[in-house]
C-alpha cells in the first residue's frame, strides 16, 4: 500500500527582483492563455546549479520527480545545499504547489518544516501548544487530550504559565517540538529541525521519531544533512541533484551514492584547461581528492586517503606542501606538511603528494581543508582556504550507534591487568 | 499478490476550481480560528494597564476630535441627531470596516513566515482577522448603546423597526470587508505597491462614505456616487435605524448587498488562486 505518489512533479522559481516585468510577464502570460497556447515561461528555465550563472531569468528548482513511498516507511531526503529538498518539502506539505505535476497522498499528512510555527511571544507556554497545535491541524479536544504527555516530553512544567518570550532558546524548542512530536498523522514530513537543542533532547526527538516509523507503523519523509541521524532513522533514501532525482533506494546505498556524487565538494579536479585551474602563476592545482582508503563510504574505520597533484611553475626552489585540517567548529586538527624538493632542486612540472590518515584518527563529522604551498617553508605561494570538504560517518560500537564527544576516535592496544 | 485496492485521500497538483473556498476544510480548522482571535486579543493587550479600556478610548477620542472639527469648526450639519451620537454611530462602524479590511489585505504578506511553513486552508486568517475585529465592535457598539440610551431617554432620538436589521448590516460590512481584503491580500504578494494605496486609500474612502456628514448633504453628482458606495446604504441605514435620521431607502441597501456580493465572488476566486502559490512571489 503506498502512502505517497509524486507524478512527474516540476517546480518553477523566478529568479532576481520580483518587481520589474512582473507585470508584463503576467500580461505576456494571459496572452498566450487566451489564445488556447501554452505558458511560455515554463518552456525556457535551466537547471538549478548555483555556482553558475545563467542565462535565465527562470530555473527548475524541481524537475519531473517521480517516487512512490510505501506505507509504514521510513525516508531520508538528501542532496547538496539548493537540491531541491525544501522546495519538494514545500510541494508536500502544500505550502506552495507544483508547477506540473501530481502528487497523491494516503492519509492525514503533518508537516514540520520549523518547529514552534506560529508561537507567539506574548502567550504563555500553555496557550502557544494549543495555537501551534492548532497551527499543525490538531484539534482543541485532541491537544487538550494529549497535553500533559506534551509538557512531559517538552521538560518545561514549571515555565507554562510563562509567556514564552521569557523562555530560553533551548526551552522554546523543546516546547514546541514536543506539540510536533504529538500530531496524529499517517504522513509526517520533517525537515531539518533536529539541528536545533541540546544534544539529549535532540536524542529524545530522534528516539521519538523512530518510534513513529517503527512502533506506530508511520510513514515519515526525513530531510536532514546529518547522515548519522538519517542512517539511524530512515531505511530508504531519496537523492536528489540539482532538482531531479539523483537515486531512490535503500538509505545506505544512497548515501554511498551521495558522497560519489557530490565528488566536487569531496574532491577537486581541474576540467583539463591548465589556465583555468584553481592557482595563480607559481602554483596551479590539478586534483585534489579525498577517498576512504577501504570500502565505498568515508566512515571512522575506513582512515581517509589524500592525494593531491598540482603544476609547479618555479624550478630550483625548495617547495614545500602544508595541509591543514580544520572541523565545522574551525577547529584545526592538523596542520602537517611536507617539503616536496629539498636542494633548491624543483622542476617545472606536474608534482603528485598522497598520504593516509589512519583510521580512529578522526571522529565522526564535517572536515575541510586549508591548503598552503610554499617556498623554503617561509614564503607562502598559494593559500587555498575551505578547500574540499568530507564527511566521516560514525560507525555502531556493538549494536548502537552513538556519538562519542570528541576530537578523535583512536583504538588503543589496552594492556588490562585483572586480579 | 493480493494487495488492498490503492486509494488516495488527496491529490495536490496545479489546477483548481475558481469558486471553492474549501469550507469543509475551513471548519475542520474552527478551532485554529479560535486560537487566532485569542491570540489577536492577547497580544493587543499584554503588558497594558488599561487593557481592553483602550477599545473604548479610542472611539471617545475620536469622536470629540470629529465633535471639534467637523462639527464646530466646519459646520457640517447631522441632520439634527445629536452630535455626539451621529460621530460615534459614523466611527464605531467605519473603525470595524478600516480595522477589518487593512488586517485582511495584510494576509499573507503579514503571515508569509507561518504560511510558509505549514499548510491549513488560508481562509482562516482572513476570517479570524474579521472576527476578532468584531469582538472589539461589540465592545465599541456597547459604548454607543450606552450613549444612545442616554439621548433615548432624552427623548432626542427615534429609532424604529429597521434596528433588527442590524446583525445584517454588519455581517454586509464584514463580507464587503473580506471581499475587498481578499483581492488586495492577493495582489499585494506581487504588487507591493497595492499596499500603499490601500493605506491612504481607506483614508480617503473615509471621506467618500456617510461617516461625519449625512448624505443629505450631499448634492448633484455626488448625491449620485455616494448611491453606488456600498457604505452608504449600510451607514445611513444604520443612522436612520438608531437615531431617526438621513436619506435611507431599502434600495440603497439591495444595490449595497449586490455590489458586496459581486465584490466578494471576485475575490474568491483571486484568493483561491494566489493562496497556492504566493510563497513564490511574496
Amino acid at each position: 500500500m503506498l502512502a505517497l505518489k509524486a507524478e512527474n512533479i516540476s517546480k518553477q522559481y523566478r529568479l532576481g527582483q520580483v518587481g520589474t516585468g512582473t507585470l508584463s510577464h503576467d500580461l505576456n502570460r494571459f496572452w498566450y492563455k487566451v489564445r488556447g497556447k501554452e505558458d511560455p515561461y515554463l518552456k525556457i528555465g535551466e537547471t538549478n546549479d548555483r555556482t553558475t550563472k545563467g542565462t535565465s531569468e527562470y530555473v527548475w528548482s524541481l524537475r519531473d520527480i517521480d517516487f512512490e513511498i510505501e506505507q509504514g516507511d521510513a525516508v531520508g531526503i538528501i542532496g547538496r545545499n539548493g537540491a531541491g529538498k525544501s522546495t519538494l518539502l514545500k510541494l508536500l506539505s502544500k505550502v506552495t504547489k507544483p508547477t506540473t505535476g501530481k502528487i497523491y497522498t494516503n492519509g492525514r499528512v503533518a508537516s514540520l518544516l520549523e518547529v514552534g510555527t506560529g508561537f507567539h511571544p506574548e502567550m504563555t507556554g500553555r496557550e502557544n501548544v494549543f495555537l501551534n497545535g492548532a497551527i499543525l491541524g490538531m484539534t482543541r479536544k485532541e491537544i487538550k487530550r494529549k497535553f500533559d504527555e506534551i509538557v512531559d516530553f517538552s521538560g518545561v512544567e514549571r515555565y507554562i504559565d510563562t509567556p514564552v518570550k521569557r523562555y530560553s532558546s533551548g526551552m522554546y524548542v523543546r516546547l514546541a517540538f514536543a506539540v510536533a512530536a504529538h500530531l496524529e498523522s499517517e504522513i509526517l514530513i520533517v525537515d531539518e529541525v533536529l539541528a536545533v537543542g541540546d544534544a539529549e533532547f535532540q536524542k529524545k526527538c530522534l528516539g521519538k521519531m523512530g518510534d513513529v516509523t517503527k512502533g506506530e507503523g508511520r510513514t515519515i519523509l526525513f530531510v536532514s544533512h546529518n547522515m548519522t541521524a538519517v542512517k539511524e532513522l530512515c531505511n530508504k533514501g531519496i537523492l536528489l541533484n540539482q532538482g531531479t532525482l539523483g537515486y531512490e533506494g535503500s538509505m545506505l546505498d544512497t548515501i554511498i551514492e551521495y558522497q560519489k556524487s557530490s565528488a566536487t565538494a569531496s574532491s577537486y579536479h581541474y576540467n583539463g584547461n591548465i589556465n583555468e585551474a584553481l592557482g595563480n602563476e607559481k602554483i596551479k592545482v590539478k586534483e585534489f581528492s579525498v577517498t576512504p582508503i577501504t570500502g565505498g563510504l568515508i566512515d571512522i574505520d575506513t582512515g581517509v586517503h589524500v592525494k593531491l597533484t598540482f603544476e609547479n611553475y618555479l624550478p630550483n626552489i625548495n617547495l614545500d606542501t602544508t595541509f591543514e585540517l580544520k572541523n565545522y567548529e574551525e577547529l584545526v586538527i592538523f596542520h602537517v606538511g611536507k617539503l616536496v624538493t629539498k636542494d633548491n632542486d624543483s622542476k617545472v612540472g606536474e608534482y603528485t603528494v598522497e598520504f593516509d590518515i589512519p583510521s580512529g584518527l578522526l571522529n565522526a563529522g564535517n572536515y575541510y581543508f586549508k591548503l598552503i604551498f610554499g617556498k623554503n617553508q617561509t614564503d607562502p605561494l598559494f593559500i587555498k582556504d575551505n578547500f574540499v570538504g568530507f564527511e566521516v560517518e560514525n560507525v555502531k560500537v556493538g549494536s548502537k550507534l552513538h556519538l562519542y564527544p570528541g576530537v578523535t576516535r583512536p583504538h588503543f592496544d589496552y594492556k588490562i591487568q585483572t586480579p | 499478490m493480493n494487495e488492498p485496492q490503492q486509494k488516495w485521500t488527496e491529490t495536490i497538483e496545479d489546477s483548481h476550481s475558481l469558486f471553492d473556498l474549501k469550507l469543509k476544510e475551513v471548519w475542520r480548522y474552527k478551532d485554529l480560528i479560535y486560537m487566532f482571535v485569542k491570540r489577536d486579543f492577547i497580544s493587543s493587550f499584554k503588558q497594558t494597564i488599561l487593557g481592553p479600556i483602550w477599545f473604548f478610548i479610542n472611539p471617545i477620542f475620536t469622536t470629540i476630535t470629529y465633535l471639534i472639527v467637523f462639527g464646530r469648526i466646519a459646520n457640517l450639519p447631522t441632520d439634527d441627531a445629536p452630535p455626539i451620537l451621529f460621530y460615534l454611530a459614523g466611527v464605531t462602524l467605519w473603525n470595524y470596516f478600516s480595522t477589518s479590511l487593512l488586517g485582511t489585505s495584510s494576509t499573507f504578506v503579514g503571515n508569509a513566515s507561518i504560511f510558509g511553513k505549514v499548510y491549513f486552508p488560508r481562509l482562516v486568517t482572513p476570517l479570524s482577522i474579521v472576527l476578532s475585529n468584531l469582538m472589539r465592535f461589540g465592545v465599541q457598539f456597547l459604548l454607543f448603546i450606552i450613549a444612545w440610551g442616554y439621548y433615548l431617554a432624552k427623548g432626542q432620538v427615534h429609532p424604529n423597526i429597521w434596528i433588527l436589521a442590524t446583525p445584517f448590516l454588519i455581517i454586509l460590512m464584514a463580507l464587503f470587508a473580506l471581499g475587498v481584503g481578499m483581492i488586495f491580500s492577493a495582489l499585494t504578494t506581487k504588487y507591493k505597491d497595492l499596499s500603499m494605496l490601500l493605506g491612504f486609500g481607506i483614508s480617503l474612502y473615509m471621506y467618500a462614505t456617510p461617516v461625519i456628514y449625512p448624505t443629505s448633504a450631499l448634492r448633484g453628482v455626488f448625491k449620485d456616487l455616494a448611491f453606488y458606495n456600498p457604505l452608504t446604504g449600510i451607514f445611513e441605514c444604520f443612522k436612520y435605524a438608531w437615531l431617526g435620521v438621513g436619506d435611507f431607502s431599502p434600495l440603497m441597501l439591495v444595490i449595497s448587498t449586490f455590489i458586496i456580493l459581486i465584490l466578494l465572488a471576485i475575490g474568491t476566486v483571486i484568493f483561491n488562486k494566489i493562496e497556492k502559490t504566493f510563497m513564490d512571489t511574496v
